[in-house]
């Protein structure tokens, strides 16, 4: 008996009890439209996680200022200032790990322009800072090493900031004041959006180093740096770029070995890293779960297998009777088996599909249905088919042809 | 004339765990080739159980079954159900066709299991049907046949593959007088025109002395085996009244 018979007399069969077919088949489609929205649902997370990874800028590293102890006072990071330009510098050339190092002096500021005005975060920085973020500049250019030599007085503006002080129109070319000093907009960055924790990434505006150690936080810190970013030159040197600057930084300051770090080494990636991590193992563990509606449909294709295999025993004893083997009973419960699955896991992964289109357009939350997913769980309701399929259809094909025969 | 059938010394007991059941006794029985026997006997004679190792539907405890020469007493499952496919044509008591099948579907399996291409296999299920009187109730569900028609198409299936013996459980047993003399009549003309093999078995001697040959068995063995001139259920047809016309739809 060939494949395409067995095929044909497997359709009829479950053509023959609509009913019941239709409902073993609703446990696969529950089984996979459940799997592929779980785990549309957690990749989308995992996306969105490595998207905010992607805007914060890659392999990246920031060392603050330390802390220092004064009268049994201990005050935080970044309260004292510790870093020097030269050590960003140093940073940047002598270290084989490191891509790039940008010395950062920041504060808050007030911005006005005409009448309007707003306060944001201002970044005095070299142009590698904006190269270590990955963030472009969508309107006028971007700040140079030229502005930094020649103090100038220019800044880029974030979108929020641009859109605060200007509206609609056009903010390269005009004057704001920061702190009092006029500076020009040379330029606008691009839209980035907001960090895991809700932060604007746009409410921000950049100076150049030299500038705003002139004429912003100078007082504050003089001569001195608040952070500096680097950005390691990938993700395996990550770790190595981060002992490194330790090391360096420690015999910069002339630190003694039983003397505590005067600056902290913080790897932003790895904090992220964790949050993918997580964001993966919820997407298993919803996988998972949902792996058990299928699994729970399988043993209903095995129940309605078995209630079939007896109601049709007779049927099988006319087959055995005219010259059917065992394997071809066997092969026909089996596939019989196999198509209820796989027609289940077809409406199934239909629905999964709209599901997670439904829940992102609905719930807003970031969906992504992958080729793989589909792939995975279409073959896992064919498995499901097969290895529920197996015991009711060796049974049958097991039946003396004698007593099916007679079975009333 | 050879031997179709040819059993020596078939022994068969049934192993119920704490009891074993003897049901053959130690049977020699030949066939030759073209024969119409009747098996009788009461229930629990044997009779049955010598028909389902005669149909290589299950196999003796002792002795040999030489079919057409071949010793088939130990086969695989696999070569007894090949056997059945090529040798063996089954019509049954209650006719055992397939509900929800069209008549020539049900014609056709027999065809399924030696992979007979779909053209082949239509036209031998037409043929078989129209041999034996089913033309245009090709399309027909059992459900929408008589007790007569459906042994018919019984009786199709069991020649589609033109089998060299055809065993007949008590074909009649679930069919008026009228249908039981038709059908006897069909296994005597397919006997006498087509030199096909019948083994009957039943329990009504009406029936059985269409039959050249009658063969009863009592307690695992056989007590009479006569030949004979057998009745011809034509001639018996003609003799009787018209019947009611058969319900057709």
């Amino acid at each position: 008996m060939n494949f395409l018979m067995t095929l044909r007399i497997a359709f009829k069969a479950l053509n023959r009890n609509k009913m019941r077919s239709g409902l073993t088949m609703l446990g696969i489609i529950i089984g996979v439209s459940a799997v592929i929205a779980m785990i549309a649902v957690g990749s989308g997370a995992k996306a969105r996680i490595q998207e905010q990874i992607a805007s914060m800028g890659s392999n990246l590293i920031i060392v603050l200022s330390g802390t220092a102890t004064s009268g049994g006072m201990r005050f935080g990071t970044g309260s004292v200032p510790t870093l020097t330009v030269d050590d960003a510098k140093a940073i940047a050339a002598e270290l084989p790990a490191i891509k790039y190092a940008a010395p950062v002096l920041t504060g808050v500021v007030q911005v006005v322009s005409g009448n309007q005005n707003w306060s944001t975060v201002a970044y005095g920085t070299t142009p590698e800072a904006l190269l270590i973020r990955d963030w472009p500049v969508v309107n006028g250019r971007a700040l140079t090493q030229a502005d930094v030599d020649g103090r100038a007085s220019v800044c880029l503006l974030g979108q929020t900031v641009a859109d605060n002080l200007f509206g609609d129109m056009n903010p390269v070319g005009q004057t704001v004041r920061i702190k009092k000093f006029p500076f020009t907009v040379v330029g606008v960055l691009a839209l980035k959006g907001q960090t895991t924790w809700g932060q604007d990434q746009d409410d921000t505006l950049y100076v150049p180093l030299t500038t705003s150690q002139r004429l912003l936080f100078g007082r504050n810190f003089p001569g001195m740096i608040r952070s500096i970013s680097v950005q390691a030159t990938g993700a395996e040197t990550l770790k190595q770029a981060e002992e490194e600057i330790t090391q360096l930084l420690r015999q910069r300051h002339r630190l003694r070995s039983d003397q505590e770090n005067d600056f902290s080494v913080r790897n932003l990636t790895e904090a992220m890293s964790t949050a993918e991590e997580s964001a993966r193992v919820m997407s298993l563990l919803l996988g998972a779960i949902a792996s058990i509606a299928l699994l729970v449909g399988g043993i209903g294709i095995m129940n309605i297998m078995l209630v079939s295999v007896t109601e049709r025993t007779r049927e099988i004893g006319i087959r055995l009777a005219v010259g059917a083997r065992e394997r071809d009973i066997l092969y026909q419960f089996l596939i019989e088996a196999l198509v209820l699955s796989l027609i289940g896991g077809l409406i199934g992964l239909v629905i999964g599909v709209s599901a997670s289109q439904l829940i992102s357009h609905f719930f807003k939350w970031p969906t992504l249905v992958s080729s793989q997913a589909l792939l995975l769980s279409f073959s896992f309701a064919g498995g499901v088919g097969i290895f529920f399929g197996f015991y009711p259809a060796s049974k049958a094909a097991k039946l003396d042809p004698i007593e099916a025969l007679r079975y009333e | 004339m050879h031997d179709l059938i040819r059993v020596e010394q078939l022994v068969k007991i049934y192993d119920l765990g704490e009891v074993q059941v003897p049901a053959l006794m130690g049977v020699d029985l030949c066939i030759a080739a073209g024969e119409f026997v009747a098996i009788m006997g009461a229930s629990g004679s044997g009779k049955s159980t010598f028909m389902n190792i005669i149909g290589c539907l299950d196999r003796p405890s002792r002795g040999r079954y030489f079919l057409e020469e071949a010793d088939v007493s130990d086969l695989t499952k696999d070569d007894l159900a090949r056997i059945r496919n090529e040798k063996i044509g089954f019509v049954f008591q209650s006719f055992n066709l397939l509900s929800r099948t069209t008549a020539l579907e049900n014609v056709e399996l027999p065809l399924f299991y030696n992979n007979t291409p779909s053209r082949a296999r239509h036209q031998r299920a037409m043929e078989a049907l129209s041999g034996v009187g089913l033309a245009g109730r090709e399309h027909h569900h059992p459900s929408q046949l008589s007790g007569g028609q459906q042994q018919r198409v019984a009786i199709a299936r069991a020649l589609v593959n033109r089998p060299s013996l055809i065993l007949a459980d008590e074909p009649t047993g679930n069919l008026d007088t009228r249908t039981s003399l038709e059908i006897v009549d069909l296994f005597q003309r397919l006997n006498q025109q087509s030199r096909i093999t019948v083994i009957l078995v039943t329990h009504e001697q009406d029936i059985a002395r269409y039959a050249g040959r009658q063969v009863i068995f009592r307690d695992g063995i056989v007590v009479q085996d006569l030949s004979f001139q057998p009745r011809q259920a034509a001639d018996d047809l003609t003799r009787m009244p018209p019947a009611v016309q058969e319900a057709v739809s």
